[in-house]
């Protein structure tokens, strides 16, 4: 491998959102080079198993779905968090994303005409569907929407869909490095020129210049060490090496959200469907807790008040012993085998693999445990960085925003192939219009920088702490004091302990110095990364002082839209001492801030009126590095356009 | 914290070591013994050995969860994935060995991923559409039984089990192998696809396709999906001999 190389599009990361978002730039044009710590197809995009949003309103359950309760959903299950035009802009073109990957090979799940038997809140219910629905894509119930939205292949949909853009990858001769991964962001004065990349077959750096880059590298639920669903390759050295360069900031680094059900010890997901299929939660007296707690959603409530309830039961003593903590029971006997077998598939086969259970004749341990980060590179509505030119970002690893603090089930595949779409265009846009505008000077600099800290590591000896000892405190810290209910002196003594092992990294030593990639090595690259990710989560859920979706704070139980509805915003530089923060306007406001509908209700209002509140939003956000978009801001919010979207699909608005 | 009770078996794994990177290195196997812990998979005893025995140690693991296809080893003679091999399945001494049919990288690490990207390159291994994405248009109807058939065989998950179980793929290179030929039928049975019998013949009918195995089907009893390979043999034979058919009445 040549030291330096050079390519017009850098895409790091080669799940959904990257690849999708390298074909629509290739599409147009540009050579498209994608890096991927793993082949493209082992990224964790293929273990979504639920669904993808889109309102198409095809089956029964769904008849009368518009992107506009797709959109009011989106905003609602935010808690008013996300941006609204970007709710808007992925709500309206999500059905085209869908529907592209039918395009494309996905077999989704299709209607059946005639009768069909359904689960419906642990009921069989019959329902007819019509014949002039026969054959297009189906939807099932996923938690938190209005409609039947969710479309589904089986259940391997991000599987299915992975594939599907892999292939399409393939047949557009795009470039792709698997094993490669990116180290460090080349920059100078506001402007992106590509990466520093470190080969994981041989431990090879080299530097790739690009025109444009991108970071696609998904989440980072390993902060949370074993306390997630996320693969072990999610570590977030996306979001890392955005936030070393000190200019870009990365959004809402404290809404995390958890997953009620994740398998008991190993915290493999078991999927939503589950519970959209029928399946009970029991506490250690075989009590369905959720029907008493959430009698109108009961199991289906969306998932932080699913969770925060489960972490409820286990706080008062209600969960089920376990050597490894306490858990509670996920119910699927009554599905009956040949359900469990054809329909929800996976689940059976993680019962049989991971536990050696029969689900349609035992109880499955589950508990909440970390599952996505809503927080990311903070980019604008076209996915640029702020403050970065030549800089993107898209998928789980972006603050686009449309999640705000909390994302609901399923919207997050739809994301990755909606912003793929759109910022690869604007992408493509960018590198028609540039040239490589680094001298070899700047990348060898960026290079040398990490070839010193490799030597750094590798020359240190001693008797220094390990560094999967530092992992594993990280994730008990993270997991016991910001999780899912959280507290201004918990929060703080894990800032403390953070930033204790923060600086102890300085002093850990590698046991292996073997050539090649080196795994221990391999690993100590990214720990600071993950360590400086943790602790700006926590600083930022300790300074929230309310709370608002995923981020539950029991000293701040209300929502604060007086004082805190704002996006949190950090910034800390490779070499600085302490991360700065600050807050932008959440954008325009077309849905006015109400009740979300479910879960805790109380709130304080906004001191503002919307117009005055929408007044600054473009200023403040400008303030805080946006860059300037290819439409003006607003121009796809389509305002109002809600107004009567419940009455026309026969709901009772609010 | 995983407990371990005091009645817990140790375990001994004897593991394929080999650094192809470090001149230093020689191919051998190394022992490290381990106690049993209640739901014991091999990605939680592996682990355990590289952080707390062998910091050196090459394996790969992703998902952890059997949908990602990147822990296929050799456990006991016998290609599976080990993040779904609960210790408690095995007797008390595992060897582990890489995937053979694949290159080495280190220890069982192997790159699966080379072998499928060039194996999707030669199939051409996405759909051949007939006309170009409408945006504005609703989907094409399809019927769910087809659907769920099209599902079915998309399901692998490109592990390279098979591919390892296979006696004609360990010694010749270009054989398209279970995993090549099931990907093959996948888009051959998408009516979406347009490509006809006859533009498969090339890769199909041949000793590089259907006709290069010699029926051992180990394939199917390794598949970690259960994917039916022994049907997909037989569908390609048939579209194949259907294919030389309609070429001689050219
Ligand atoms: C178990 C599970 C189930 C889920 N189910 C659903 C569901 O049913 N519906 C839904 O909508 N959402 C679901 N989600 C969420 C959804 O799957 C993810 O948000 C989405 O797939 C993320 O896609 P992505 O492309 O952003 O990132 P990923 O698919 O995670 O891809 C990240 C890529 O970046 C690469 N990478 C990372 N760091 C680097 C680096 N430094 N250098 C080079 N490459 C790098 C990786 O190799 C990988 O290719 C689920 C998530 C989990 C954990
Ligand atoms: S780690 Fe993904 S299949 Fe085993």
């Amino acid at each position: 491998m040549d030291k330096i190389e050079t390519t017009d599009v850098l895409v790091i990361g080669g799940g959904l959102a990257g690849e999708r978002c390298a074909m629509e730039a290739a599409a147009l044009g540009q050579r498209v080079t994608i890096l991927s710590l793993v082949p493209p197809r082992r990224s964790h995009s293929c273990a979504a198993q639920g669904g993808m949003q889109a309102a198409l309103g095809n089956c029964v359950k769904a008849a009368g779905d518009s992107t506009d309760l797709h959109f009011l959903d989106t905003v609602r299950g935010s808690d008013w968090g996300a941006d609204q035009e970007v709710a808007r802009i992925f709500a309206d073109n999500a059905p085209v994303a869908v529907r592209e990957l039918a395009h494309f090979g996905v077999p989704w799940t299709r209607v059946r005409p005639g009768r069909n038997v359904y689960h419906i809140k642990g009921q069989q219910v019959a329902i007819d569907e019509p014949a002039e629905k026969a054959g297009l894509i189906m939807h099932r119930d996923f938690g938190g929407t209005a409609k039947w939205r969710a479309c589904y292949a089986a259940a391997g949909t991000g599987h299915a869909a992975l594939y599907a853009i892999d292939g399409e990858v393939l047949r557009l001769g795009i470039e792709v490095r698997d094993r490669a991964e990116a180290l460090a962001l080349i920059h100078a004065d506001g402007r992106c020129h590509g990466a520093v990349t470190r080969c994981l077959r041989t431990g090879q750096v080299g530097v790739i210049l690009a025109k444009a880059t991108v970071i696609a590298t998904g989440g980072f639920g390993r902060i949370y060490g074993r306390y997630t669903t996320n693969a072990t390759i999610n570590e977030g050295t996306g979001a890392a090496i955005a936030l070393a360069t000190g200019v870009v900031p990365l959004g809402n680094m404290e809404a995390v959200q958890f997953h009620p059900t994740g398998l008991w010890p190993s915290g493999i997901l078991v999927t939503e469907g589950c519970r959209g299929d029928g399946g009970y939660l029991l506490n250690r007296e075989m009590e369905r807790f959720m029907v008493e707690l959430e009698p109108a959603k009961q199991e289906l409530a969306s998932r932080d008040v699913v969770s925060r309830h489960m972490m409820g039961q286990i706080r008062d003593g209600k969960g089920v012993d376990h050597p490894g903590g306490p858990h509670l029971w996920l119910d699927l006997r009554h599905l009956g085998e040949e359900h469990l077998t054809t329909k929800l598939r996976e689940v059976y086969e993680i019962c049989r693999d991971f536990l050696g259970i029969k689900p349609w004749e035992e109880l499955i341990p589950v508990r909440p445990t970390q599952h996505y980060s809503m927080g990311g590179v903070r980019v604008n509505k076209d996915g640029e960085a702020y403050g970065m030119r030549g800089l993107y970002a898209a998928g789980e690893a972006a603050c686009w925003d449309m999640h705000g603090f909390n994302r609901l089930g399923g919207n997050s595949l739809a994301e990755t192939l909606v912003a793929g779409r759109i910022v690869g265009a604007r992408v493509a846009e960018f590198a028609a219009d540039h040239q490589i505008e680094a001298d070899t000077g700047l990348a060898l600099a960026f290079l040398q920088e990490t070839e010193l800290t490799i030597d750094a590591w590798l020359a240190r000896t001693g008797q220094g702490p390990n560094v999967y000892d530092i992992r594993d405190a990280m994730g008990e810290i993270m997991m016991g004091k910001v999780g899912i209910f959280r507290q201004g002196d918990e929060l703080q003594a894990a800032v403390n302990e953070l930033r204790a092992l923060h600086d102890s990294l300085d002093q850990a030593v590698l046991r292996c110095r073997e050539p090649g990639a080196n795994p221990e090595l391999s690993f100590a690259l990214r720990l600071k990364g993950m360590l400086r990710l943790a602790l700006v989560a926590a600083m930022g859920a300790l300074a929230r002082e309310e709370s608002r979706g995923a981020h539950s704070r029991i000293d701040f139980p209300a929502r604060d839209d007086r004082n805190c509805l704002s996006r949190t915003l950090v910034r800390w530089g490779h070499s600085e001492d302490e991360p700065m923060f600050s807050y932008e306007p959440v954008g325009l406001l077309d849905l006015p801030p109400g009740d979300r509908g479910y879960g805790k209700a109380s709130h304080v209002d906004m001191e503002l009126s919307i117009e005055q509140y929408n007044d600054s939003v473009l200023t403040r956000q400008q303030e805080q590095g946006r860059l300037a978009t290819q439409e003006p801001m607003g121009a796809s919010l389509r305002e109002g356009a809600w107004h009567d979207a419940e009455a026309r699909a026969g709901l009772t608005g609010t | 914290m995983a407990t371990e009770s005091d009645s817990s078996r140790e375990l001994t794994f004897e593991i394929f070591r080999f650094n192809p990177l470090d001149p230093g290195s020689e191919p051998r196997m190394q022992t490290y013994t381990l106690r049993e812990e209640p739901y014991m998979t091999l990605f939680r005893a592996l682990n355990r050995i590289r952080e707390e025995q062998d910091p050196g140690l090459q394996f790969d693991f992703a998902c952890r969860s059997a949908v990602c296809g990147s822990c296929g080893m050799m456990i006991n003679g016998r290609p599976t994935l080990a993040c779904k091999t609960l210790t408690s399945d095995l007797a008390s001494t595992i060897r582990l060995h890489p995937l053979p049919a694949f290159k080495l990288i280190g220890d069982l690490s192997v790159d699966t991923g080379t072998w499928f990207r060039e194996m999707g390159s030669r199939v051409e291994a996405w759909v051949h559409e007939r006309q170009a994405f409408d945006p504005e248009a609703i989907e094409e109807p399809m019927d769910d039984d087809l659907a769920v058939a099209i599902y079915e065989s998309d399901r692998c998950i490109e592990c390279g089990c098979c591919v390892a179980s296979c006696g004609v793929a360990n010694t010749r290179g270009d054989f398209l192998a279970p995993a090549g030929m099931n990907r093959v039928a996948r888009f051959m049975m998408d009516p979406r696809d347009g490509r006809s019998t006859g533009d498969w013949f090339e890769v199909v009918a041949s000793d590089e396709g259907v006709f290069g195995c010699i029926g051992l089907m180990a394939c199917q009893d390794v598949c970690p999906k259960e994917l039916p390979l022994l049907e997909v043999y037989g569908y390609l034979r048939r579209r194949a001999l259907g294919a030389a058919f309609v070429r001689k009445q050219r």
